[in-house]
């Protein structure tokens, strides 16, 4: 590629996602740096990257969330490029701000287009502009009781109040009665005000039962594709820990209409980079609702880039570097089926207790359709000051039962000694008769867990 | 009167304050109860509260607020 503009990418971020995209740069033949804080110096992704800066103390506040000490890093290393990964800076438009005001070249979306989606208000009113379904909720932002009473009436309970900052699951209350609104709502607006510094909220009516059904897109500002869909209704206090593509539950009418939407408010926002419209299914009713966008690479990207064969990290790199989008939607096909587990450092025989220290000794799986995309090496420190995520187990094969059979063989060859892990419990899954069925919703696995708990002791 | 100690029941950060904004759980000179809610460790992303494993006067913090701790790090000094 000629006219690639990425020669030296600083990798902004730790952990899985930072060897992910070393991976990916080094194929392109671009030269990594990564920025890394002083308890990741001997990190998997230190030791795989050309190169490396330490950017400050342990605490993410002070490391991985600082944008000045970042861009301040970028600079001393005559970087070009920066790649924010997933989680911290990632949806923040000031430090896409930071980076293009210093010359560089943010590996994602506009700092405008960020903002607007970061604002679940506004990217409410984003979709409906685009012709995309909402659900029915506020027309804009609430501050007080009473609105959200005055705006419950016209909506019916029961229904869900979100900090408008919010998103990824966070800051989220459920009400069944306006006589809980006077206790409910001040709560939300002070935990909304206190983790993202906005106070508004919005509501939403409450869906249950619904499917989390996600779209990814990719888009260079003008034109946009859609990678089909991922289902991730297997959800623990509102954060996925199993992932799936395609949802085999949509009928091929709804996954068209789902796409297109999907490509009808990326379109709209004039969207650049590989984005994610989250929706929720109402399996009973056949209907779909936009949730909000993310405006980075996902976690579960790989489900897809089994099952299109697209390496959605490079083709990231390729629109950031070359300002457009190579790939037609008519080279986009499904082929297969493809689970994701989150291997977390988290003890579910003990309710999910963190779990951080010393790895000593790891057995990857492998063979065919398997993929292991972590940070950990055998004598590898877990440090206590970042997500618990440790891994993602991966596997494709040409159906979902043979996916099953084979995520259940390469849950039996991994092994994670020194750490207890969620292992077990995706052992337990992947041979639940529910799970099986893809009978699930985003309501299924928190009483599933009271029922199975002691299948995990 | 004994010195007894609270250590931090696991590794990650130590935060003497329920938030930001708000006033600490205990200062120094304080007394609290057995089981009263002395500060929060912060590991991996989630909060647990560290409670007093007796009553009496709270005689010094051996950490800073926001100072990163390892599992069984003594944490506060009480007089029982």
């Amino acid at each position: 590629m000629d006219d690639m503009r990425i020669n030296r990418l600083l990798v902004a971020n730790r952990g899985e996602i930072a060897v992910r995209i070393i991976r990916a740069a080094r194929e392109l033949g671009i030269h990594t740096v990564v920025a890394h804080s002083q308890c990741d110096g001997n990190s998997l992704p230190v030791r795989l990257a050309d190169d490396a800066c330490e950017i400050g103390p342990p605490a993410a506040a002070k490391s991985y969330l600082d944008i000045e000490a970042i861009v301040q890093a970028a600079q001393a290393k005559n970087i070009d490029s920066v790649h924010p990964g997933y989680g911290f800076l990632a949806e923040n438009a000031k430090f896409a701000q930071a980076v293009e005001s210093a010359g560089m070249i943010f590996v994602g979306p506009d700092a405008s287009t960020i903002e607007l989606m970061g604002d679940k208000v506004n990217a409410r009113t984003a979709a409906a502009a685009a012709g995309v379904p909402i659900v029915n909720g506020s027309a804009g932002r609430l501050e007080s009781a009473d609105e959200v009473c005055e705006a419950a009436e016209a909506i019916g309970y029961p229904i869900l109040v979100k900090a408008a900052a919010g998103g990824g699951g966070r800051g989220i209350r459920i009400a069944t009665h306006s006589s809980e609104l006077p206790r409910l709502v001040p709560q939300a607006i002070a935990e909304a005000q206190a983790t993202f510094g906005d106070g508004g909220v919005f509501i939403e009516q409450f869906i249950a039962r619904a499917r989390h059904i996600e779209v990814q897109v990719l888009g260079d500002g003008s034109d946009v594709i859609h990678c089909f869909e991922r289902e991730c209704s297997l959800q623990r206090r509102r954060q996925k820990i199993w992932e799936e593509a395609p949802a085999i539950v949509l009928p091929d009418a709804v996954r068209r209409q789902m796409c297109a939407a999907a490509v009808a408010l990326a379109h709209h926002v004039q969207y650049r980079g590989a984005g994610t419209v989250e929706f929720l299914y109402d399996e009973a009713a056949g209907q779909f609702y936009f949730l909000e966008m993310n405006t980075r690479i996902q976690v579960e990207h790989p489900v897809t880039e089994f099952v299109t064969g697209i390496d959605l990290v490079r083709e990231m790199l390729i629109i950031a570097g070359c300002g457009k989008l190579r790939l037609k939607q008519e080279d986009v096909g499904v082929r297969g089926h493809s689970i994701e587990c989150r291997i977390n450092a988290e003890d579910p025989a003990r309710d999910f207790m963190p779990m951080p220290g010393k790895v000593e000794s790891v057995m990857f799986p492998g063979g065919p359709g398997v993929r292991f995309d972590s940070m950990l090496y055998a004598g590898c420190e877990v440090p206590p000051f970042y997500d618990s995520m440790l891994g993602k187990l991966v596997v494709w094969d040409e159906s979902r039962s043979r996916a099953l059979r084979r995520l259940e063989r390469a849950l039996v060859e991994l092994r994670i000694d020194g750490i207890n892990t969620t292992q077990p419990l995706h052992q337990v899954l992947a041979s639940d008769g529910d799970v099986r069925e893809a009978n699930f919703h985003t309501e299924y696995l928190e009483p599933w867990l009271l029922r199975n708990s002691f299948k995990l002791q | 009167m004994a010195t007894k100690i609270v250590y931090s029941p696991l590794p990650g950060i130590f935060y003497r304050r329920p938030a930001p904004d708000e006033p600490p759980y205990v200062r120094e000179n304080d007394t609290c109860a057995e089981g009263d809610v002395i500060g929060l460790i912060e590991v991996m992303k989630s909060f647990h509260e560290v409670n007093s494993v007796v009553s009496g006067k709270v005689t010094k913090f051996l950490v800073e607020n926001e100072a990163t701790v390892i599992a069984g790090q003594p944490l506060v000094e009480l007089e029982a």
